[in-house]
């Protein structure tokens, strides 16, 4: 199951920074298991959305080559205190989540 | 013939002449580069994310007996987080000896919520695929204690034992290298290769030893605890791998704390 984003969002200048790290594996699929030997499959984020205030700011695809937990980070300008932030991803293996957090 | 030679050996000496001064120049400006690095990868801390799976796993009933650790004396009395870990190791009068966080931890784990001691050892550092709970645990609690003083109350009972046999510990000299931690880290201005060492006998040196542990490691995104630290110590000594939890690690974690007694405790940390 997927585990929650921790979202920080904050007013700087006339732009809002936008920081968001999130847990995941980020397996690559081109890792073996120490003890088993076995192959680790591929697991890893494929769709990442970020909207601000209802309109959709960030939409990006990204694969393997992010690591594990990772963190992101956005400027986004035309926002104020108090929109809402909602951050969602998907995964290879069709896991999703979605966290929010409002701009302070 | 003969100038060529002189010639040589001329280029040879500003060759080296040159090396030693770029070196020190370059020691420090890397120096200051490792620690910008630091100071933006301290802003977004993975480790963050087991703070928060701590604090769900801290408040959540669990274990056979069902009951969350919200009861769980750190110290400062049933269920007080904040400060307990910049105020540990510290005697328990219940158990009659003292502890460290993340045997104190354990303890209540298997006190209060009723888990084998046997099945927490069987997994008792993180792995790629699997980070043990009270590793979290260790997390949040730490996190609890983020911009505080280091206060290890060293007048309760045992303390002062504790603390002169992890300094023997840390003085101990075997293995096939025939070393002890004190080799490396009892003197100032020593470094493996860019890394400097910290000398855990001074003030800033143990300071530097405890701060930022527990640590997100990002070399295979795992988050590890001071106990593993100390473990991972003797394994570089070629040591015997210590007991999970045992009394030589706590007198060793009792050493390094009341030695950065008064540093400030910055919180779980990032390490490369």
């Amino acid at each position: 199951m997927a585990e929650p984003m921790k979202i920080r969002a904050q007013m700087k200048g006339d732009s809002a920074d936008i920081r968001v790290l999130m847990s995941h594996p980020m397996d690559t699929g081109q890792v073996k298991d120490a003890k088993t030997g076995q192959t680790i499959p591929a697991h890893f984020i494929q769709q990442v959305i970020v909207s601000v205030g209802g309109k959709v700011v960030v939409e990006g695809q990204i694969g393997t080559a992010v690591s594990r937990n990772p963190v992101f980070g956005f400027k986004v300008k035309g926002v104020r205190a108090g929109d809402k932030v909602v951050v969602s991803w998907t995964d290879n293996k069709g896991d999703k989540r979605s966290d929010e957090a409002a701009i302070v | 013939m003969k100038r060529t030679v002189l010639f040589c050996a001329a280029i040879i000496l500003a060759a080296i002449a040159l090396a030693t001064s770029s070196t020190a120049g370059a020691k420090d400006a890397a120096t200051a580069e490792f620690e910008k690095f630091r100071d933006v990868l301290e802003e977004d801390n993975p480790a963050e994310l087991f703070e928060m799976k701590g604090e769900e796993l801290w408040k959540t009933k669990r274990g056979p007996k069902q009951v969350s650790l919200e009861q769980c004396d750190l110290g400062l009395g049933p269920g007080v987080v904040r400060g307990a870990y910049v105020a540990m190791p510290r005697y328990f009068a219940d158990v009659g000896r003292v502890m460290d966080a993340e045997r104190r931890i354990v303890h209540c784990m298997v006190s209060l919520q009723g888990f084998k001691p046997e099945e927490i050892a069987r997994q008792p550092f993180s792995n790629a695929s699997q980070t043990p709970e009270q590793t979290a645990l260790v997390t949040y609690v730490a996190g609890q204690s983020r911009n505080m003083k280091f206060a290890i109350p060293m007048n309760q009972p045992g303390m002062r034992e504790t603390y002169e046999i992890g300094k023997a510990v840390a003085a101990y000299r075997a293995g096939p290298y025939d070393f002890s931690c004190s080799s490396c880290h009892g003197d100032d201005g020593k470094r493996i290769r860019m890394q400097e060492l910290a000398n855990i006998s001074s003030p800033e040196g143990a300071a530097k030893s405890v701060q930022g542990w527990p640590g997100y490691r990002m070399t295979g995104g795992v988050m590890l605890t001071l106990q593993w630290r100390m473990n991972d110590c003797f394994r570089q000594q070629r040591f015997p791998a210590p007991n999970y939890l045992s009394d030589t690690i706590t007198a060793l974690i009792t050493y390094l704390s009341a030695n950065a007694e008064g540093s400030l405790y910055k919180g779980p940390g990032i390490k490369r």
